[in-house]
């Protein structure tokens, strides 16, 4: 076994060049920057942290087209998924992402485990770190428990959704689906439609997007809305989010959209009082294939999923000509095979096991 | 006991006007007097307090002590020691204990384990409603013969406006003050922080500043139809000292309270943001800090502005700390988990000492709202001054004095505090019940 410092990424994977269009030269990918221990949201990557990512993942995605998907970049490490709340995509997809990479990967569900048992979040983790775990990549129904292990734990943290925080992972694919489409974020008008308030998908693209450069609309009722989003109080200086437009007309707010992205909508907020009915926010927010004629011709169409058909998406929409949400699926086990190596591969200095 | 003699400090006591380089004695645990130079007498112990501030001990008319029933996280001797080493030498016990104090003998009960193993006074406040659970008027009748000094279902609004209605005006026959948690639960529930921008980002569900502002305007109108005494517990909005002032200036029988906390602290500090940060940073491990989620919630900067504000020029009648510790598992886990509370008797002075500091209360004042001003709430002409005969309860604080906080080392066993290894300007040096000294600091 060689030991190899501060190896280039295509070395590490022993693989060829990816070909992307956009894809600037390897070379100058910042693909370690100096500290990066947690995913926790993106409030703290800036723009070009979030293209080394990207760029990292157009070598990821290689991989994953090769015949035999399967690299010895992460062996010997061990990733954790602990989700407290159900999902497939995500869950499978980090998954997935750790075992093309070589890591060895364990799922614990809330269900079925310990948790059952009444064992808190805390003693849950301290144990599966006693069990040496690199990463814990965590789902919880509580905004904050990834800071809250992160700031009890050793292990790096990944945050692969918490309550209606932030769902980085989901940013940052997202963000790449975009760039790879359209070879930059930059000026694009991208609309997020739906349950802003409570969506830490939404939460998490407004970091990424206004970061991006992008023009952001969020468009939703009011009573879905963030509150201080429809007041003055983004009217301060250093205001992070003081470009994003709010449009409670859906109409206006596709009007020459680059990106549309369609939220889930739950039906606890009719029970919540937030709604009257799933059916008038159907014929007054879903994205149908008449109003996608108000946006560009080339709009992109996305939804982070799981999608319900026919009230926040029409199913022409969703699986029509201009939908890339199976594309934003695929695109999630690259950007998180990249995040996997981005965590555990070592800070300056250290020193990363070759086969 | 000996004769106790405090020379040479700055004696503040309010009530009398008096603010002055002095010498106090104490003698069979009253006070003795007051000169410019006092002799010791033979036996007298004297304490040196050149260059600290000697008042009368603070007295905090809203504390939980927990006892019985959540011994885990206080109990009456760990509180009452904590309240010696903030200071204060009478704290007022909220009745939502296990059982809560709804009966004469859970009054006695406290009362008697607070003579028997309390460090300093303890008063016992009862419940307005049998088992506080808001259906039917407490008896207060007895209650108040037991010794009560208020009611109040404090942790829990009086939801049912009929019952608040009939509770201000049963209470007021026995001239003593319905205390109200106010916050209605319909724009509280599933609430863990102030609703703002920090909220939105950090994804907490926001309590707005109505939920409070709603059952105050409520709660000054039934006590306008009633003419009962209304006191609202820990006022945390600009909105509701407008009210209170609207009230004050009406005439009626309305008074309020401030934290330590919600005078110094914001709604930033959920986000583990100090001095010197923006709410804008990207959050860090330390950001969803369940020490400082608190009900009422800290609140944003304009209405921390404004209590200060309500403070100076008088609306705020007094400073209550609203003491609530938690063990540590009730912290150790996610915001939406976590209990509400913030363990606060030996933080109080240093909190509001930063008020002083910076020029926006006068330390007289200061002084006023924690001593004089809840004794006269209390109708208890012998507490919060240093009158000649008065009871010979003496705080000592050295104003300047600059220490880091260390909750491990709380006498409190709730170590439930935000301000955990923040430096605070201002720390009590010694403390006296009844003449004796119940704290005293190593040098």
């Amino acid at each position: 076994m060689t030991q190899v410092r501060s190896e280039p990424i295509q070395s590490v994977l022993g693989g060829r060049r990816a070909v992307v269009a956009s894809s600037p030269d390897l070379s100058e990918v910042p693909e370690r920057p100096e500290g990066r221990r947690h995913i926790l949201d993106l409030d703290d990557f800036s723009p070009a942290e979030i293209l080394g990512v990207m760029q990292n993942a157009d070598v990821m995605k290689e991989v994953l087209h090769r015949d035999i998907k399967k690299v010895p970049t992460l062996r010997g490490k061990t990733v954790i998924t602990l989700f407290y709340e159900a999902s497939t995509r995500t869950r499978v997809s980090f998954e997935q992402a750790g075992k093309i990479l070589s890591a060895d990967v364990i799922n614990v569900a809330g269900d079925g485990s310990s948790v059952e048992k009444g064992e808190s979040l805390h003693n849950t983790a301290l144990t599966l770190q006693a069990m040496n775990a690199d990463i814990i990549v965590i789902r919880h129904p509580h905004s904050g428990a990834p800071h809250f292990l992160a700031r009890n734990l050793d292990s790096c943290v990944i945050n692969a959704g918490d309550g209606q925080h932030a769902h980085p992972t989901q940013a940052l694919l997202d963000l790449y689906t975009i760039q790879s489409h359209r070879g930059q974020i930059d000026g694009l008008k991208v609309v997020i439609v739906g349950d802003i308030l409570y969506s830490r998908v939404a939460r998490s693209n407004l970091w990424g997007l206004t970061k991006m450069g992008a023009q952001v609309v969020l468009c939703a009722p009011p009573t879905l809305i963030p509150p201080d989003f429809l007041n003055s109080s983004r009217q301060v200086e250093g205001h992070p989010f003081a470009s994003v437009q709010i449009e409670t007309n859906v109409e206006r707010a596709l009007e020459g959209a680059d990106v549309v992205m369609a939220l889930r909508l739950q039906l606890e907020r009719q029970r919540a009082g937030r709604l009257p009915t799933l059916r008038e926010y159907s014929r007054m927010y879903g994205i149908t294939p008449k109003r996608l004629e108000l946006a560009k011709p080339e709009v992109l169409v996305m939804h982070p999923g799981p999608m319900n058909e026919g009230i926040e998406i029409d199913p022409e929409v969703a699986h029509g000509a201009r939908s890339v949400i199976e594309e934003q699926v695929t695109n999630g086990v690259a950007i998180r095979m990249a995040l996997l190596y981005t965590v555990l591969t070592p800070r300056r200095g250290g020193s990363f096991p070759l086969p | 006991m000996k004769p106790l003699l405090i020379r040479g400090g700055r004696v503040v006591d309010p009530a009398q006007g008096i603010d002055k380089i002095a010498d106090l004695l104490l003698q069979d645990g009253l006070v003795r007097g007051i000169h410019q130079r006092i002799d010791p007498p033979d036996d007298a112990e004297v304490i040196d307090a050149s260059g600290s501030t000697v008042c009368p001990g603070f007295v905090d008319l809203h504390c939980h002590l927990r006892e019985p029933g959540y011994e885990d996280k206080e109990t009456i001797a760990t509180g009452t020691r904590a309240a010696a080493r903030g200071g204060f030498t009478t704290v007022c016990a909220m009745p939502n204990t296990n059982p809560v104090v709804d009966s004469p003998a859970l009054v006695e009960f406290v009362l008697r384990k607070a003579s028997d193993e309390g460090s300093v006074r303890v008063l016992s406040i009862g419940c307005v409603t049998k088992g506080s659970n808001g259906e039917e008027l407490a008896e207060m009748g007895e209650l108040a013969q037991a010794g009560v000094v208020g009611f109040s279902d404090d942790g829990n609004p009086v939801v049912d406006s009929n019952i608040m209605r009939q509770a201000l005006s049963y209470s007021s026959a026995q001239g003593l003050p319905v205390i109200n948690h106010c916050e209605v639960p319909e724009l509280f529930q599933g609430g863990s922080m102030h609703e703002g921008w920090i909220s939105n980002r950090l994804g907490i569900q926001g309590i707005p500043a109505s939920a409070e502002e709603i059952m105050v305007s409520r709660d000054i109108a039934l006590a306008e139809l009633t003419g009962g005494r209304l006191h609202v517990a820990h006022i945390s909005t600009a909105g509701t000292l407008e009210l209170v002032r609207q009230a004050k200036d009406k005439g009626l029988a309305v008074t309020c309270e401030v934290t330590p906390h919600h005078l110094t602290l914001s709604d930033a500090t959920v986000m583990g943001v100090r001095d010197g940060g923006s709410p804008f940073d990207p959050l860090t491990s330390s950001a969803y800090d369940t020490h400082a989620k608190v009900s009422p919630p800290l609140r944003g900067l304009a209405d921390v502005a404004a209590l200060v504000q309500g403070l100076r020029d008088g609306v705020i009648d007094l400073i209550a700390t609203d003491h609530a510790p938690h063990n540590r598992v009730d912290k150790l886990c996610t915001i939406d988990e976590a209990a509400f509370g913030i363990s606060v008797l030996e933080t109080a002075l240093g909190s509001v000492m930063s008020l002083v500091h910076s020029g926006e209360i006068a330390l007289p004042w200061l002084i006023d709202r924690m001593t004089a001003a809840p004794a006269r709430f209390l109708g208890r002409s012998d507490l919060g001054t240093l009158r000649e005969g008065a009871a010979a309860d003496v705080t000592i604080f050295d104003p300047d004095a600059e220490w880091t906080v260390d909750a491990d080392g709380f006498a409190s066993r709730g170590k439930n505090t935000p301000l955990d290894g923040m430096t605070l300007k201002g720390r009590v040096v010694a403390t006296i019940f009844g003449g004796e000294v119940v704290f005293s600091a190593s040098p």
